[in-house]
């Protein structure tokens, strides 16, 4: 291997190679003449690169995320740490976050979605927390194009070759296909965890002395500086992304992971704080636990496990070789530590201590190579409040609806049932375990998983969920409707909403259009939070998402929990019996703009959004909640992408029931995508309570029956197929597409 | 009846396989590390899944190696009941305490569903809870499930009555749709479906009950093979 020499620091600040890492020359200068008063050496600009870019330092994002409603009294911990908690009852909390992992993906799509797996659940595990659930948020071009059915492939792949390895379910998720996401996919892995409270830490490096413990696996050249290359642009012409990106190993985190709870567990009177090290590796931990906790500290590099020899400080500060923790332990107690971690044998090894003061020193091969103020790296990264401008596409368009005209109702629902969004996702989810760790109640397919939590009556719901075209249309309301369909998606399997977690997928905040779409669906998504007391407890931001120029729907994921407080209330969308009585909850309007059909007709996007309303949202959530938990319900779907009759159809398939209905609707309504609807199902014996609860609210559609048919009579048309032959079109639609 | 649950590193199932045992079924079970030598004082063993060693090289061969495993033989050898679920099952084979081996599944792909398996021998202190051809319903959640034998094993374990479960809808490419096979003593048995993930109301199905319930049953009457 060559050796590589470094540019000194005038070299470095003449030649202006810090660019390549993405500091720009303000910051750059920013760095010289405020931060350190002199010029930073190669190592050190290294660091900042790392730490201020906006995947650690959210420096586009955070005017924005203040906006977020983050309170609740169900809060334990907020956004900051490596995940948020919310409060369960019974001395038991929820810890649970979401990561992007679009660019890695892109680049090496098996890898960067089997990172974006482990790199969530340590996430978790770092606060204390046994992770039970994960769910992936996937968005693909239209899967017609060899490179698109290899991107699939491959992160379906890669995000099962994780998960079922280190032997936590996935439950859940959902995946949608534009072309807009063509050069760009989004892939969004959620993690879930609980524990006792008693059990929470935090990722801190306090008190003098204490020694700063390495763990897990060695340290090697893969993935250096990603937090920087995640936080870039795609562009055709550059080729040499590809080492950027980082290679798992679920084997050692299994055993990191079940090491680390073991020491939290069994050790917690001398661990002082533990940290993922997760984008920009060794720097970003050590210096966000030494900052959190007012410390200073020091690090001796040639004490740090190394899989490559020769490694540079700038090397080992950015790598982001995965299955790493930092832990901050109590001096002397360092060997009770290296026995737990010895059993599962891992690297364990001290590589520094906590100092007094607040500097951030490396040393390597008996040299300062580095020496700057910690907080400087965590915390003072620039901020910049980007400029907002109403996008092009927003201020021409047509104030009309679509109005499909409907021929043919049947065949249209033949179609519609075979689009890649609405087919049926069961060729991708059955390669991922759903079923270890055997809490799983309500496994991937439905609107939401649900998990029992043991030893005791609760249960949680868990989703994610939104629809990037809305907010294409609309950004504030497509916001608000992100968290309506999530919260949508928990009621309807009989749980209370208790908070968020979010990817904020986005184009160049520095195009103000772009930024626009970012501030207008955070407000969008802040308001729904507080109606529905859902606050926003952890989340992450992934920006540039562009090629050549062009950004994807602006697409905030929304990761929502909810609480099923009895077992009972667990309800699925499945029609049960044959006999019970159909009925839709919310009304419904001629809304297309922004709809899977409007897609399907005529190829593109477009036109105001339709209306929504919060408040009648709520309302009839609350209302399908209570009727839920009286033991009404025999089965409940959120309205969704397809509508009305997609949704009837869904519930139709699993237990192989028909159902004979009645609408004063055309049947081009039951495409509509009008939101705060669902489909439920009531055995005969409950319906005079329930119409006695629900109206005027519902509308009694007709009946489930044992036969074969799916028959719809509308105002024109009706639809009228085999359940049997409708079913077959859902469920092969995708795999043919992507053999 | 007292339950050993061998642990190897990469092991995930044995919580599941614990909890069954002992919340569901009221019997004591405790876990095994793999650097365990002695197996004194069970009544059985039972493998569980998961990706032991990270099922690097292939699956079950490093595990096989492992401490545990020489008394697991030994334990087999006396005539002890044995039984190996989806990664356990791959120890077995690995091992040579059961014949054949697992491949990739015909996908390539991991699969997890739940599949409906035909009870092909209720004569087996694994299987006889069951009716003759019953047809379960159990979960299986592998990427190497895919048995395959030479025609002449094939053959031995057909007049042998060793298939134990079939597949009604095979899932993995499985030759003569076996899902699992017991040796020829009828003392060890390994299956590809997950017979704890069936065992509660709640999760989806209790058909796994009948493998449990046939053991226990069997111990009760001092039966071992």
């Amino acid at each position: 291997m060559l050796k590589k020499t470094e540019l000194t620091p005038t070299e470095l600040r003449d030649s202006k190679a810090y660019r390549d890492w993405g500091l720009t020359d303000a910051e750059y200068q920013l760095l010289t003449d405020k931060v350190l008063g002199r010029l930073p050496n190669y190592t050190e600009a290294g660091l900042f690169s790392g730490m201020w870019s906006e995947h650690c330092s959210y420096k586009n994002s955070k005017p924005v995320l203040k906006k977020f409603w983050t309170q609740g009294e169900q809060v334990l911990e907020g956004p900051g740490e490596g995940a948020g908690i919310i409060d369960i009852g019974d001395g038991q909390a929820v810890v649970f976050k979401a990561e992007s992992h679009n660019h890695p993906s892109a680049v090496e799509p098996y890898e960067g979605a089997a990172t974006g797996v482990g790199g969530i659940i340590r996430d978790i595990f770092s606060m204390g927390a046994r992770p039970i659930a994960l769910l992936d948020s996937l968005r693909f071009g239209e899967p017609t194009t060899p490179h698109t059915k290899y991107l699939i492939s491959q992160v379906v792949a890669g995000i099962g070759g994780y998960g079922n390895c280190i032997g936590i379910p996935t439950i859940g998720g959902d995946t949608v296909f534009d072309a807009s996401y063509e050069k760009n996919p989004l892939v969004n892995a959620m993690c879930v965890g609980i524990l006792d409270q008693k059990d929470i830490q935090k990722g801190q490096a306090t008190g003098l002395g204490n020694s700063v413990i390495y763990v897990g696996a060695k340290t090697g050249r893969d993935g250096i500086n990603g937090a920087s290359f995640a936080s870039a642009e795609f562009n055709d012409a550059k080729d040499t992304q590809r080492s950027a990106v980082q290679v798992g190993d679920p084997f050692m985190e299994k055993l990191l992971m079940e090491a680390c709870l073991e020491v939290i567990h069994d050790h917690r009177d001398v661990l002082v704080g533990i940290q993922d090290m997760g984008a920009a590796g060794l720097v970003s931990s050590s210096a966000e636990m030494a900052s959190k906790a007012g410390s200073g500290l020091e690090l001796n590099l040639d004490l740090v496990p190394q899989r490559e020899t020769g490694m540079t400080p700038f090397e080992l500060m950015l790598s982001e070789s995965q299955e790493r923790m930092l832990l901050c332990v109590q001096a002397g107690a360092e060997d009770e530590i290296y026995q737990v971690f010895e059993k599962y044998g891992l690297d364990a090894v001290t590589i520094g201590k906590v100092t007094s003061g607040h500097q951030y020193q490396l040393f390597h091969h008996g040299k300062l190579v580095a020496d700057v103020p910690v907080d400087a790296l965590a915390t003072k990264a620039p901020v910049y409040q980007r400029e907002k401008k109403r996008p092009s596409r927003l201020n021409h368009q047509s104030h009309h609806q679509f109005m499909p005209r409907i021929v043919d109702a049947t065949g249209t629902l033949k179609k519609m049932l075979q689009q890649p969004t609405i087919a049926s996702k069961a060729s991708l989810y059955e390669t991922y375990d759903s079923q270890v760790q055997t809490n799983t109640v309500v496994k991937p397919g439905s609107d939401a998983g649900v998990i029992r939590i043991r030893h005791t009556d609760k249960a949680l719901a868990v989703t994610t969920d939104v629809n990037g075209r809305y907010l294409y249309l609309n950004p504030r309301v497509g916001g608000e409707i992100a968290v309506a369909e999530a919260a949508r998606n928990i009621v309807a399997s009989g749980g209370l909403p208790l908070g968020i977690t979010d990817c904020l997928n986005y184009g160049n905040p520095e195009k103000p259009e772009q930024f626009y779409d970012l501030d207008e669906s955070a407000m969008g998504i802040a308001r729904a939070c507080q109606l529905f007391n859902t606050p926003v407890i952890s989340g992450n931001v992934s920006l540039n998402n562009e090629s050549n120029g062009e950004a994807i729907y602006p697409t905030p994921m929304i990761g929502m929990v909810g609480l099923i407080k009895h077992q009972r209330d667990i309800t699925t969308q499945d029609f049960k019996h044959a006999g019970d009585a159909v009925y839709v909850l919310g009304e419904t309007f001629s809304d297309f703009n922004g709809s899977e059909l409007q897609k399907m007709l005529t190829g593109e996007i477009a036109g105001e959004l339709f209306d929504f309303d919060l408040v009648t949202e709520n309302r009839n959530q609350r209302l399908l909640l209570r009727a839920i938990q009286k033991g009404l319900i025999a089965s409940a779907h959120d309205v969704s992408e397809g509508g009305l009759i997609t949704t009837i159809a869904e519930s139709c398939f699993k237990n192989g029931l028909g159902v004979q209905l009645k609408s004063d609707l055309p049947a081009s309504d039951f495409f509509s995508e009008t939101q705060s609807r669902f489909v439920v199902s009531v055995a005969p014996k409950h319906q005079v309570v329930f119409e006695k609860l629900a109206e005027p609210y519902v509308t009694y559609l007709g009946q489930t029956t044992a036969d074969d048919r799916l028959f719809v009579k509308t105002a024109d048309q009706p639809f009228d197929l085999a359940v049997s032959f409708a079913k077959q079109l859902w469920e092969g639609a995708l795999p043919c597409l992507l053999k | 009846m007292k339950f050993a649950v061998p642990v190897f590193p990469g092991s995930n199932c044995d919580h599941d396989m614990v909890n069954a045992l002992r919340d569901v079924l009221k019997m004591d079970a405790d876990f095994i590390t793999a650097d365990a030598t002695s197996l004194e004082g069970y009544d059985a063993v039972i493998l569980p899944g998961g990706f032991s060693y990270g099922d690097y090289l292939r699956s079950g061969a490093i595990a096989r190696f492992s401490p545990v495993m020489k008394a697991v033989a030994a334990f087999a050898e006396a005539g002890k009941p044995v039984m190996g679920i989806c990664n356990g099952f791959q120890v077995l084979t690995e091992a040579g305490l059961l014949p054949g081996a697992l491949q990739a599944n015909r996908s390539s792909k991991f699969i997890c569903k739940t599949s409906e398996l035909i009870v092909a021998n209720n004569q087996t202190q694994f299987s006889n809870a069951y009716a003759a051809d019953e047809r379960i319903h159990l979960p299986i959640a592998h990427g190497e499930g895919n048995y395959y034998c030479d025609p002449a094993t094939l053959a031995e374990l057909k007049a042998n009555h060793q298939i134990v479960f079939t597949y009604a809808d095979n899932p993995n490419g499985s030759i003569a749709n076996i899902a699992g096979v017991m040796n020829r003593a009828g003392n060890v048995l390994g299956m590809m479906p997950h017979p704890e993930r069936a065992v509660e109301a709640i999760l989806g199905s209790t058909d796994g009950l009948g493998i449990f319930q046939s053991l226990i049953g069997a111990h009760k009457e001092g039966v071992h093979a």
